[in-house]
């Protein structure tokens, strides 16, 4: 199903958040402060979120990378075969330059870091948007 | 086994962690090393470290100091699962910040949560533990590090 709407200009980008920590789902959830952002879904793996994915039809979607059942890198290797066009935004605690070019070069479009503020979240994911 | 100067690594990432999350610094103790059962906390969330190193990192936490880190986080949610989400985190967050001085081959897992319960922890032949005391508020938590 594709919920894409159309709000005037700007076409609503539809955002999926994947972790593991409902607090930090939640987080994101909260502190992004895009008019035009709709989250779609949530999901706490990457098997549910390859799953979400599916139904929602996200343009974005931010991805934990150490999950249980199926992990951030797998997840991100099997959602753009999917669907090629979404923009991966990796938010991880993993700080080494290894796992962040191993994640871009599995389609991710940009890393940040946790721990992460407010403004670091909103500047990553208009960097990737808009 | 765990150098004294690694410990810092471990220092920075919880005082980042205080810093950033809860934008309110942590005051950090001087670490020692732990000698017999360590004190436990109401909660605690712990990694399993495989790879180039092997070995614990856990973050121990009585309640009421989570209970203010989810107020300062926006958070409405103090249930139960809450605590054991927040210590997982801590736990993950630091110790993945740590691969940033240790490497790609410092594989951590995802967190096993425990409350109330006394943890079963493993710790390698020739794995020295050490304790981070953690001050921040009125609270105290520690952050335990014991890597081959």
């Amino acid at each position: 199903m594709d919920t894409v709407q159309d709000t005037g200009a700007r076409r609503t980008v539809k955002l999926l958040i994947v972790d593991d920590s409902n607090i930090v789902r939640r987080r994101i959830e909260r502190s992004q402060q895009f008019d035009d952002l709709q989250v779609v879904g949530t999901a706490a793996n990457g098997l549910e979120a390859l799953e979400l994915a599916r139904r929602t039809n996200p343009d974005l979607v931010t991805m934990d990378l150490t999950m249980p059942q199926m992990d951030g890198i797998e997840c991100i290797t099997q959602l753009v075969q999917m669907k090629p066009e979404v923009r991966i935004l990796v938010i991880s605690a993993l700080a080494d330059k290894a796992t962040a070019v191993e994640a871009m070069e599995r389609g991710a479009n940009g890393f940040l870091n946790k721990p992460f503020t407010d403004r670091q979240l909103n500047e990553a994911i208009a960097e990737l948007m808009y | 086994m765990l150098r004294e100067e690694e410990l810092k690594t471990f220092v920075d990432g919880t005082t980042r962690y205080f810093e950033v999350a809860a934008q309110q610094p942590a005051s950090i103790g001087s670490p020692y090393l732990l000698e017999g059962e360590p004190a436990m906390h109401d909660y605690t969330g712990m990694i399993s470290v495989s790879g180039k190193r092997e070995g614990v990192v856990y973050f121990t936490a009585p309640r009421a100091m989570l209970t203010v880190l989810l107020m300062k986080m926006q958070e409405s949610d103090f249930s139960h699962e809450s605590m054991r989400d927040l210590v997982g985190e801590v736990a993950n967050t630091i110790s993945g910040n740590a691969r940033r001085d240790f490497g790609h081959d410092f594989v951590i897992s995802v967190p096993s949560v425990f409350a109330g319960e006394k943890p079963q922890i493993s710790q390698p032949t020739g794995a020295r533990a050490f304790v981070i005391p953690i001050h921040w508020r009125s609270h105290s938590a520690k952050l335990v590090v014991s890597l081959t």
